[in-house]
């Protein structure tokens, strides 16, 4: 590739995973209690998005990552102070709500609307990055809905591995069902690529990748534009948390032996 | 859509040209708007894709169909099925006593393996010719993949992991959850069609029965209509090139399993001699998997030791993982070692039944109504005791253990 790719990468916030979540009722829906208190981190599966689109980028030069990002603007200012810290890219902040409740369909569209507006991006070169899921509204679904909105028809979910070939083609893993991957080629971009865990550890904090991105992070954030997200037709009716509370017998002074016998028999029934 | 200043695209154009040649079924059949509506509030398809080996569909898919046959009673509705596949001839036949109005295939070597561009075309030319204002499918990766573009073409509307579908009161509702299982929420939509993935395990399974026969007399199974849909060269650019499974002597994950083993990061740390025992870990894993049939899970903390290099079980991989940021997978029993059964552990847990757990700590979150039964014990010594148990009764039964 002799230009780079641009790649783009869709992620939004969510609660830190230790917080317990309570639904509550508002005009507009259910809502997190106390939603804008609760410690907010990258969506796991974006986070994930993240560091693979920087690896690539870091092999390929003349490549660039922006991180799309909606989210109330001071709890995107609270997670991009961690983040910021351990790859370079530059951040377009949309200010509009990141609940777990919106409509995929409408993030979706804010989401391709935010992508086009991105100047000097060149199409030929764009690699669509996000997580496959989110940790908020698990919906499956919204990156498959930007591509159709960007007319990226090349589209990979699930994907852990993402290897450009000698030939400048992409080899792609994604996770189907049993533990297995299928393989795929894929000639070049335009491409969508829904992540999974992929195969990285998390980057180190690096305190200069961070002083350089803040410098256009936190002028970014001052000219997020705050967008209302559409209801878009959907309606919830109920939303609560599970009740359901097991009786548990804690098993003290068995031995061993006697524990492992009481297991064999509950496996062969 | 608007246009991006600066943005070139190589294909532009081609997709209305693509969608125009893909689509000669929503060219022959123009209908006003009022007849489409009228057709589609009576109407449900079921859509499926043939399995990997091509002479069945996927478990699940019959687990769905009975959903929408269920469905399609209480509403008094029409269904039909739709199936892809390289050849569907015989899924088909499994399906074809389930007593559709009709049954629309799009079949073809280029349907033959699971590739966004081909799977969209031929789900969205068999939605336009079915009509329906609800399409059920199983959540299969295949579906997963692509569904939610054919909804958005459809200028429709998706939702996935839903867990039950009803009809009250006239209106339907999908349930299912939001934040990794920890709020469930009902749902309905005004927009259609409504595309609706349910997941497995939520619905009994369709099957043929005699009974269906003698109390509704030998069902009239429809012809099987072909849709053709041909795709230009352009929507074949990517080509899936197979499989990569484990070897068979490592295979870990098995979704049809009866258990769950989850083992946490506490079987890499220090023990009570104050050294790491992963050489013991390892086979005592690897030979409880292998006797008793279950399923591996992990929990986050012990997968990403595997990606920062540490000492760790080398069979476990973020497949592998459960909870909160990983699967949430469905089988009747579960068994946990050496985890300790915090929040975002247990929401992997939510659809394992019956739930037992060993661990060194009697305060741990499984303690706290998350498992029926928990064992304080070492799960090292526990393990060990218990494949030579499972081995024993192996010897002595002609069944396996699970």
């Amino acid at each position: 590739m002799t230009n780079g790719y641009h790649i783009v990468v869709c992620g939004s916030i969510v609660p830190d995973p230790l917080q317990t979540l309570e639904p509550v009722e508002t005009p507009t829906g259910p809502a997190l209690k106390n939603e804008m208190m609760l410690p907010a981190v990258l969506d796991p599966w974006a986070a994930h998005a993240l560091y693979e689109a920087a690896n690539l980028a870091s092999k390929v030069a003349g490549s660039k990552v922006w991180l799309v990002s909606v989210g109330p603007k001071a709890k995107l200012q609270q997670v991009m102070m961690t983040i910021a810290q351990r790859v370079s890219f530059e951040l377009v902040p949309v200010d509009a709500s990141a609940s777990g409740f919106a409509d995929a369909h409408a993030t979706a569209a804010l989401l391709a609307e935010t992508i086009q507006g991105i100047s000097g991006i060149d199409r030929s070169r764009l690699l669509v990055f996000g997580g496959w899921e989110s940790a908020s509204r698990g919906a499956g679904a919204t990156m498959q809905l930007v591509g159709e909105r960007l007319e990226i028809l090349d589209q990979f979910q699930g994907v852990d591995q993402l290897t450009v070939q000698a030939d400048d083609s992409f080899e792609i893993l994604e996770r189907i069902e049993g533990g297995r991957h299928q393989v795929s080629i894929c000639p070049g971009p335009p491409a969508l690529f829904g992540w999974a865990t992929g195969n990285l550890p998390e980057p180190r904090n690096n305190p200069q990748v961070g002083m350089a991105n803040m410098r256009t992070v936190m002028p970014a954030l001052q000219r997020a534009k705050s967008v209302p997200l559409a209801a878009g037709g959907l309606h919830f009716l109920s939303a609560s948390p599970p009740k359901q509370q097991r009786q548990t017998r804690v098993v003290k002074d068995q031995s061993s032996d006697q524990i492992a016998q009481e297991l064999a028999e509950w496996i062969g029934k | 859509m608007p246009k991006a200043c600066g943005i070139k695209c190589p294909f532009r154009g081609w997709w209305r040209k693509f969608r125009t040649l893909a689509q000669p079924v929503l060219i022959q059949s123009k209908r006003t708007i009022p007849e489409i509506k009228t057709l589609m509030s009576q109407s449900i398809l079921f859509l499926a894709h043939a399995s990997e080996a091509g002479n069945t569909l996927p478990k699940v898919s019959y687990e769905v169909l009975g959903a929408a046959l269920e469905l399609t009673k209480q509403l008094g509705a029409r269904l039909t099925i739709g199936l892809i596949g390289a050849d569907v001839s015989a899924a088909t036949e499994t399906v074809a006593a389930a007593g559709a109005e009709r049954i629309l295939a799009v079949a073809g070597p280029d349907f033959a393996t699971a590739r966004y561009l081909s799977d969209a075309a031929a789900a969205e030319a068999i939605c336009r010719s079915a009509g329906a204002d609800l399409i059920l499918a199983p959540a299969t990766s295949r579906f997963m993949r692509v569904l939610a573009g054919v909804a958005h073409r459809l200028n429709g509307c998706v939702d996935t992991h839903v867990t039950s579908l009803e009809a009250a009161n006239g209106e339907l509702r999908a349930t299912r959850w939001h934040y990794r299982q920890r709020i469930e929420a009902v749902i309905r939509r005004d927009a259609r069609p409504w595309m609706v993935l349910l997941e497995s395990g939520c619905h009994a399974a369709w099957a043929k029965t005699t009974t269906d026969t003698e109390s509704t007399g030998t069902p009239s199974v429809p012809k099987v209509e072909q849709i053709p849909v041909t795709l230009p060269k352009v929507a074949t650019r990517t080509v899936v090139t197979g499989i990569r499974a484990p070897k068979s002597d490592v295979q870990t994950i098995r979704p049809d399993a009866n258990l769950l083993l989850v083992a946490g990061a506490g079987w890499t740390k220090k023990q009570a001699d104050g050294k790491t025992h992963v050489d013991q870990a390892e086979p005592l894993i690897l030979d409880f998997l292998r006797v008793s049939g279950a399923s591996l899970g992990g929990s986050k903390s012990l997968v990403d030791q595997t990606g920062e290099s540490q000492t760790v079980l080398g069979f476990m991989t973020h497949l592998n993982q459960v909870g909160q940021t990983g699967s949430t997978p469905r089988h009747p029993k579960g068994l946990s070692t050496c985890c300790h059964g915090e929040e975002p552990h247990v929401v992997g847990w939510r659809f394992i039944n019956e739930r037992r757990a060993v661990n060194l700590d009697p305060n741990c979150g499984w303690a706290r109504g998350k498992a029926d039964v928990l064992y304080v014990a070492d799960a090292f010594e526990v393990l060990a005791k218990l494949n030579a148990l499972l081995v024993q009764k192996s010897r002595t039964s002609p069944e396996p253990a699970v």
